[in-house]
C-alpha cells in the first residue's frame, strides 16, 4: 500500500513536472510587469496627484468658465464649442504632460535601480531571461502609463462633468447642450488615438534610448542619455549652422509634428473639425524607421542587462 | 551525476586574471567550500558558474552552458548572492507572489511554513527588517524551491553569531539531502567546518587545495610539540609552524600519527589554520593542486 501511494505522489509528481516544463512565457512577463508596478507606485501616485491639482484650479476658475460662456451662448458655435470644450482639452494636456514625464523619468531609471540596489542578483537568480525582464519594462512606457494616462483623464472629464451639473442649473445653461457640445465619447476615442499615436508609438524611440542607457550608466543615466544629444546637436549647430537633429529630438518627445492628424493650427487634437488619418500615419516612413531604432535600442539592452551585474 | 564541471576555466578583467585556469568537478550531494582570501577569484568562479559573467574555457553546469542558457539553468538553481540583494522596496507577500509566478519548482506553502517559524510579518517591506531577517526571508524562498543546486556566496557576512547558526542549521536540518549539492564560499570558515563534505581552497585564480573532508581529517594532522622535540619535529617537513602561548604547534601533511603521538599532543587542524598554512606557503604546497 505504502507503495502504491508512493507511486500515485510519484505519478503525480510527474504530471506536475510536465505541466510546469511548459509553463508559458507569458507568466514570467506577467509577473514581471506586477513587480515593476510594485516597484514604481509613484507612476499612479503622480497621476492621481497631477489630476488632483487640475480639479482644484478647475473648480476656482469654473466661475468665470460659466460666465463667459453664458454671454457665447449659440451666438458663434466654434467659438462656443471652443469655450465648452477648454477646460476639457486643458485636462487631457496637463495629464499627457504627465505622460510624458513619468515616461522619461520611469525609462531613465528602468535597468538603473535594479543595479544600484543590487537586486539585479536576486532577479538573475530566477528563471527570467533578459529578454523578458526588458520587455516587461519597455511595456511601462509603451502601455502601462498610457492607458492609465487616458483612465485619469476620463476620470477627471466625468468628475468635471459632474461639478458642472451642480453648478449649471443656477447658471441657466442646460448640462444637456454641454453634453451635446462636447460629444465626449468621441474626444475619448480621440483622446485614445492621439495618445496611443502622438504619445506612444512616435516617441518610443525616445524612451528606449533611455532604457538602454539606464541599463549602462554608473549614476545619472538621465544626464548621459541626453549628453550625446546635446554633442550632436551642438556639433551640428557649430559646423552646419543648422538644428534639425535637435528639432528632430524635441518632436518626438512632446508628440509635436507626429503625423497623427491633419488639421495643422489647430490647438487640440480632438476637436471636432480634426480628421483621424491612420493611414497617413501608418504609412509615415518616419514612424517606421524610429520604432526600427527603438527595437534595436531595446536589443541592445538586452544583451547590455547580460552582462551587467551591480553598479 | 556530476552537478558542475569546469575545464581551464579563465576569466580577466583588463590585465587581472581572476581565474586562472580553474579545473573544477563537483559531483551531486556535496557540499562544498570554497575557501579564499578577498580577490582570490571565489566570487568569479559562481558568477561563471551561474551564467552572470562570460569566461574561457568550459563549463558544464547540470550539463548546461550557464552563459547562455541562464534563464533556464535557474530552474534547477538557486543562489544567495550575499545578504543584501533583496529588493528594499519590496514587500514580504510581493516576493512570495512573484517568485511563486515565475518559478515553476517554487512550494510557496514550504516558504510560509519556513516564514512562520520567525518573526517576520508578510505585510513588512524589506527595508523594515533587519539584515538577519533578510537572510532568513532569502533562505526561506531559497529552500522552498526544489533546485538540484544551490550556490551561495558569503551568505551570512555581517550577520551576528545567532543568525549565522541558525542559517546553517535550517540548511542542513529542512533542505539538504543527498540529491543536492550546495556551494558555498565564506570568510567564517570556523563555522562550515562541521557541514562541508568537500574544502576547496582557491588563491590568485588557482586552486589551491581541493579534498574531500575525510581525506582532509586523515591527511592533515596538527601537533603541541613539547619544547624538546621541536628539533626532531622539525625534521619530519611541517608544511607550517606557528606560536601560541609560548608552545610551537606545527601542521603536517601525510605525516604519521603515531610518529606524531610521540613528539606531543595530535589533533586534526581547522580548516582556517589550514588555511593560513597553505596561503602563506603556497609554493610549498602546490601538490594539494593536483587530485
Amino acid at each position: 500500500m505504502n507503495t502504491e501511494s508512493n507511486v500515485l505522489r510519484e505519478s503525480a509528481l510527474d504530471s506536475k513536472r510536465a505541466a510546469t516544463a511548459s509553463v508559458s512565457q507569458t507568466r514570467p512577463f506577467y509577473w514581471s510587469v506586477r513587480r515593476e508596478l510594485w516597484e514604481n507606485r509613484w507612476i499612479f501616485v503622480g497621476q492621481l496627484a497631477v489630476a488632483g491639482v487640475f480639479l482644484v484650479g478647475f473648480l476656482f476658475n469654473m466661475t468665470r468658465w460659466l460666465a463667459e460662456m453664458r454671454s457665447l451662448s449659440a451666438t458663434n458655435p466654434a467659438q462656443y464649442w471652443e469655450t465648452v470644450s477648454l477646460p476639457y482639452n486643458i485636462g487631457a494636456g496637463v495629464m499627457m504632460g504627465a505622460l510624458i514625464l513619468m515616461s522619461l523619468f520611469y525609462s531613465a531609471d528602468a535597468l538603473y535601480s535594479e543595479r544600484r540596489d543590487r537586486s539585479i542578483l536576486f532577479w538573475k537568480s530566477l528563471p527570467v531571461s533578459d529578454l523578458t525582464a526588458v520587455l516587461a519594462k519597455a511595456s511601462i512606457p509603451l502601455v502601462i502609463l498610457p492607458l492609465l494616462t487616458v483612465a485619469v483623464t476620463v476620470a477627471i472629464h466625468l468628475i468635471m462633468l459632474l461639478l458642472s451639473s451642480i453648478v449649471l442649473p443656477a447658471s441657466g445653461i442646460s448640462l444637456a447642450s454641454i453634453w451635446k457640445e462636447l460629444s465626449i465619447f468621441q474626444m475619448w476615442g480621440m483622446l485614445l488615438y492621439h495618445i496611443l499615436l502622438a504619445h506612444v508609438l512616435w516617441p518610443f524611440p525616445v524612451y528606449c534610448w533611455l532604457i538602454l542607457v539606464s541599463g549602462w550608466a554608473r549614476r545619472a543615466p538621465l544626464l548621459w542619455a541626453a549628453l550625446p544629444v546635446v554633442a550632436i546637436g551642438g556639433l551640428e549647430k557649430l559646423i552646419f549652422r543648422t538644428s534639425y537633429f535637435a528639432a528632430m529630438v524635441g518632436t518626438r518627445l512632446i508628440g509635436g509634428n507626429a503625423p497623427t492628424d491633419v488639421t495643422h493650427g489647430e490647438m487640440f487634437p480632438t476637436g471636432p473639425m480634426t480628421h483621424l488619418t491612420p493611414i497617413r500615419y501608418f504609412s509615415a516612413p518616419s514612424l517606421w524607421i524610429g520604432l526600427a531604432v527603438a527595437a534595436v535600442f531595446l536589443t541592445a539592452a538586452v544583451r547590455l542587462r547580460r552582462y551587467q551585474g551591480p553598479t | 551525476m556530476t552537478v558542475i564541471e569546469a575545464r581551464g576555466l579563465r576569466k580577466a578583467f583588463g590585465t587581472t586574471i581572476a581565474l586562472d585556469g580553474v579545473d573544477l568537478r563537483v559531483e551531486e550531494g556535496r557540499i562544498l567550500g570554497l575557501i579564499g582570501p578577498n580577490g582570490a577569484g571565489k566570487t568569479t568562479a559562481l558568477n561563471a558558474i551561474l551564467g552572470l559573467t562570460p569566461y574561457q574555457g568550459e563549463l558544464k553546469v547540470l550539463g548546461r552552458n550557464p552563459w547562455t542558457t541562464r534563464d533556464q539553468l535557474m530552474r534547477d538553481v538557486c543562489f544567495i548572492a550575499d545578504v543584501a540583494v533583496l529588493p528594499r522596496w519590496a514587500r514580504v507577500s510581493h516576493l512570495l507572489d512573484y517568485v511563486a509566478g515565475v518559478h515553476p519548482r517554487f512550494d510557496r506553502a514550504k516558504a510560509e511554513g519556513f516564514l512562520a517559524k520567525t518573526t517576520i510579518r508578510h505585510a513588512s517591506k524589506v527595508r523594515e527588517l533587519s539584515k538577519g531577517m533578510v537572510a532568513q526571508l532569502h533562505l526561506a524562498l531559497v529552500m522552498a524551491i526544489d533546485a538540484k543546486l544551490l550556490v551561495l556566496d558569503e551568505p551570512t557576512l555581517g550577520l551576528d553569531i545567532l543568525y549565522r547558526k541558525q542559517f546553517y542549521d535550517s540548511l542542513l536540518n529542512d533542505y539538504f539531502d543527498r540529491s543536492r549539492t550546495i556551494v558555498v564560499t565564506t570568510h567564517q570558515v570556523e563555522e562550515v567546518q562541521h557541514v562541508l563534505t568537500d574544502l576547496m581552497f582557491i588563491n590568485r585564480g588557482r586552486i589551491v587545495l581541493n579534498c574531500s573532508m575525510e581525506e582532509f581529517e586523515s591527511r592533515y594532522s596538527e601537533v603541541m610539540v613539547h619544547p624538546e622535540q621541536l628539533a626532531a619535529a622539525r625534521a619530519l617537513k611541517p608544511i607550517h609552524e606557528r606560536q601560541v602561548l609560548g608552545r610551537s604547534i606545527l601542521l603536517f601533511d601525510h605525516a604519521d600519527r603515531k610518529q606524531l603521538a610521540a613528539l606531543g599532543e595530535v589533533r586534526t587542524p581547522s580548516i582556517a589554520d589550514l588555511f593560513v598554512a597553505v596561503m602563506s606557503n603556497p609554493a610549498g604546497h602546490a601538490q594539494g593542486a593536483a587530485r
